[in-house]
């Protein structure tokens, strides 16, 4: 196996993991609108994320920082090609990250009522923000022989890159509500229990579609599971974890239920990963400019290097996480240092 | 308005707001270090008084941190892909190596040392905080590692594999240890903890002001001042002067554009303050004789690299990085009177406590390092130009070729009100915060209730749920 192909796969499990965990929050925040009616519960919504948000969006700045080591060209051109769509997901993550920490610190009504319009609408803005791109990069972009990509923010957001965009949104959403219904009890509980089934099946029913149009619109994906039919393994994962997730939510065991959709995130950005390679972004200009695992990736010394790293630095990082997690888990209690 | 301009424009309103808070958090956090190993150490209540205080504090310095600081990594990107595909096999890697080695670590523990005063037991807390400190001081290595590289690169070849000219590593340890890491490394942090020390001097001296919280307020002093007079002292004497023998051996034309040398010469001065004349290329103001060359190379008589042995083309902002750099030094100098007066006061007959001006003087220091850190960064960016890669490659044309200037504009302002906006929050709430000041001291038998090792958590923890489920 070579290095590159190696570090395409822990690529994935990077955006994968910031889905997982970021994703679950982001939910969190689209749904703190419509749920949580009073300012206890909005703070206990907000509190059920409070100790684990921001390690979830250092996912992002490793996503980040791995894709500039490993794949500088993809970095380059994907961040300079979406200028304007990259600038306003740095605006909502900038105001997200202040409305959490700005919320609660006054008592005034209009205050708090005002940040928490920023929550919920910055965490719907990144999801919808991040979709788009990840549409557009199944769809293929404008890519040039220099790799440098035209494209303007009009037409980043065409019909498909909006359907994926709508369909993680529902997807943050539920992952999130499942989250929250271990967290939270009483009325806003019952709220989001009745909410979430729902949830999941408009999601069920965007996915199914949104994979065939996926399958039909773009001709190097779908042949791409003609040539390796034994990468459907990670389409049939997904639906395998969402019916398990569908079956412990009926059976309130929200916990089980949260790593079944942990589960089918990581599936179906498998399933696209496995779909494109080895392209990495499809050049919709000419196939020669496809920017690939091999012609975009950096020299083999970096990847050892970063590799080593990796494994260096990721059992440190899941103990602690998990180690988070296992100690503020259980509900949520407000207390003074409460956002 | 050139495009290349506005790019670098946004980068350094960008990254200059983002620097406000990192040496911010540094030297806070090495202050929470010292009040948590008190806890620790003594039952007094009034350390877990300032450890939850300042706790707090942190925790709006730190999130304004990371907010500004994931612009930065997307801005290579964004803004300057000739120069992400240039350097993305070194700097990217070291970049990553941030994240998976700093960022985690801060994310991981943040958590719990936030929300620790009333969850977990001193020894507990205490590490939780020294982990996110140590993530913190990590990140800052990371970060000046990859600087220092555009700074002094080595360990790296050039090759062009398809799309333009890029960077690829012949040496780990020579890219890590670039010839500037180590003293620009022990520079900055000195630097960040004088930041640090002097937020909490700044607030302890506003409360003995007001007359509010005296015992807690000189208990911060008494902390933050040693800390920060022989930082200070360090910093001018040690620090600082080995940065400056590093930049006249690495980069002469820096150093010359730092001190308005433009004709090489012997027993050249150094100047306290001054102004360059770019037309008549000379400098003029008071100065030391032969200074210059004394503190480069210990001899008044060594010869000190002029501009003149640089092509024109290849000079930074002569004036701009002459007054970066005396800003620099001369709030330096100051440091060190007010650090040894405050000190002085405090020791022989405890007149500091009542002495008006020099509380109102330790108030303002926290402003003067801010802008000392500042004026120091500046000096280094604005002195590596017009290289982006010093001596490899130019900042004109490492630029992302695909965003135009209506784009910028449109970024830049973006970033102007926000930032504006976060900022005013910010004050503001750190404001209200400091009126707010000290909970009352915690009861010590509900302290000793807290978990406070590993192992008592997990048992706790199954109790607990074993009894709820």
């Amino acid at each position: 196996m070579s290095l590159e192909l190696i570090w395409y796969a822990l690529y994935v499990i990077i955006i994968a993991g910031y889905a997982i965990l970021d994703g679950f929050d982001l939910g969190v925040g689209m749904l703190s609108l419509f749920v949580a009616h009073t300012d206890t519960e909005r703070r206990l919504i907000l509190n059920s994320i409070g100790p684990v948000w921001d390690g979830n969006e250092v996912w992002l700045v490793l996503g980040g920082g791995a894709l500039f080591a490993a794949f500088p060209l993809v970095y380059a051109s994907l961040f300079s090609g979406f200028y304007l769509a990259m600038m306003l997901v740095l605006l909502v993550l900038i105001l997200r990250t202040v409305a959490i920490e700005f919320r609660s610190k006054r008592e005034n009504q209009r205050w708090r009522s005002f940040w928490d319009w920023v929550f919920a609408v910055s965490s719907f803005g990144i999801t919808i923000l991040l979709g788009v791109a990840l549409g557009n990069v199944i769809r293929g972009v404008a890519l040039d022989q220099n790799g440098v990509m035209n494209v303007s923010l009009a037409g980043l957001l065409n019909p498909f890159s909006l359907a994926v965009a709508v369909t993680g949104a529902t997807m943050f959403a539920v992952h999130g509500g499942i989250f929250l219904s271990q967290k939270v009890e009483g009325a806003l509980l019952d709220r989001i229990t009745s909410l979430v089934p729902r949830l999941m099946i408009t999601f069920f029913i965007l996915m199914t579609g949104l994979i065939g149009w996926t399958l039909l619109r773009t001709e190097d994906f779908a042949q791409n599971y003609r040539d390796r039919p034994w990468i459907a393994v990670f389409p049939v994962l997904a639906f395998l974890a969402a019916s398990i997730a569908w079956r412990q939510i009926r059976k309130a065991k929200y916990f089980k239920a949260f790593l079944a959709s942990a589960t089918m995130i990581l599936a179906l950005l498998s399933a696209v990963a496995a779909g494109l390679y080895p392209v990495m972004i499809p050049s919709s200009t000419d196939v020669a400019y496809n920017l690939t695992v091999q012609n975009a990736s950096a020299a083999d010394e970096t990847l050892m290097i970063m590799l080593i790293f990796a494994i260096i630095g990721m059992p440190f990082v899941l103990l602690y996480t998990g180690g988070v997690y296992y100690f503020f888990r259980g509900r949520v209690q407000l207390d003074d240092e409460s956002y | 308005m050139s495009t290349e301009l506005l790019h670098r424009i946004q980068f350094a309103l960008t990254v200059s707001f983002h620097f406000i808070f990192p040496p911010l958090s540094l030297g806070v956090g090495l202050v929470l270090i010292i009040f948590g190993f008190k806890s620790v150490r003594t039952n007094d209540p009034k350390w877990r008084q300032l450890s939850t205080f300042w706790v707090k504090i942190y925790g709006l310095i730190f999130s304004m941190g990371i907010a500004t600081g994931i612009v930065q990594e997307f801005e290579f990107g964004t803004n300057w892909s000739i120069y992400s595909r240039f350097v993305g096999n070194i700097f990217g890697s070291l970049l990553a190596a941030e994240g998976i080695f700093a960022f985690m670590l801060e994310g991981g523990f943040l958590g719990l040392m936030l929300f620790g005063g009333s969850r977990l037991g001193n020894r507990l807390w205490l590490f939780a905080t020294t982990m996110v400190v140590a993530g913190a001081t990590f990140s800052a290595t990371w970060i000046v590692m990859a600087n220092s590289w555009m700074q002094t690169p080595q360990g790296y070849e050039i090759k062009d594999v398809g799309q333009g000219p890029q960077a690829f590593m012949t040496s780990f340890r020579e890219v890590v240890f670039t010839p500037s890491f180590i003293p620009r490394i022990l520079h900055l942090l000195a630097a960040s903890w004088m930041v640090g020390t002097s937020m909490v001097l700044s607030v302890g001296a506003y409360y003995l002001l007001k007359k509010r919280h005296v015992d807690l307020a000189r208990t911060m002093i008494r902390v933050a001042l040693p800390l920060f007079t022989v930082l200070a002292i360090l910093q001018v004497g040690v620090f600082g002067a080995n940065q400056a023998i590093e930049v006249s051996k690495q980069q002469p034309a820096k150093l010359a554009a730092m001190e308005g040398v433009y004709a090489t010469r012997s027993c050249a001065p150094m100047y306290i303050l001054g102004w360059t004349d770019q037309r008549t290329e000379s400098t003029s103001g008071i100065a030391v004789p032969c200074l210059l060359s004394f503190l480069t190379d210990q001899n008044f008589d060594a010869t000190v690299t002029g501009l003149d042995e640089t092509p024109s083309s290849d000079w930074p902002e002569v004036n701009l990085v002459f007054q970066m750099y005396h800003l620099m030094i001369n709030l330096g100098m100051l440091f060190v009177l007010i650090g040894l007066v405050a000190c002085g006061l405090w020791v022989w007959g405890r007149r500091l406590w009542e002495n008006r001006w020099m509380l109102r003087a330790l108030v303002a220091s926290v402003i003067l390092t801010e802008i000392a850190t500042l004026s120091g960064w500046w000096t280094a960016e604005f002195g590596r130009q017009p290289w982006i890669v010093w001596n490899v490659l130019r900042t004109d044309g490492a630029e992302s070729p695909n965003v135009g200037n209506g784009q910028l504009i449109f970024s830049i302002t973006m970033f102007l009100v926000l930032y504006a906006l976060v900022f005013y929050v910010f004050l503001r709430l750190l404001d209200s915060k400091i009126k707010e000041g000290p909970p009352p001291p915690t009861d010590e038998q509900e302290i000793e209730s807290l978990p406070d090792s590993f192992g008592e958590i997990f048992r706790r923890r199954s109790r607990a749920s074993s009894g709820s489920d």
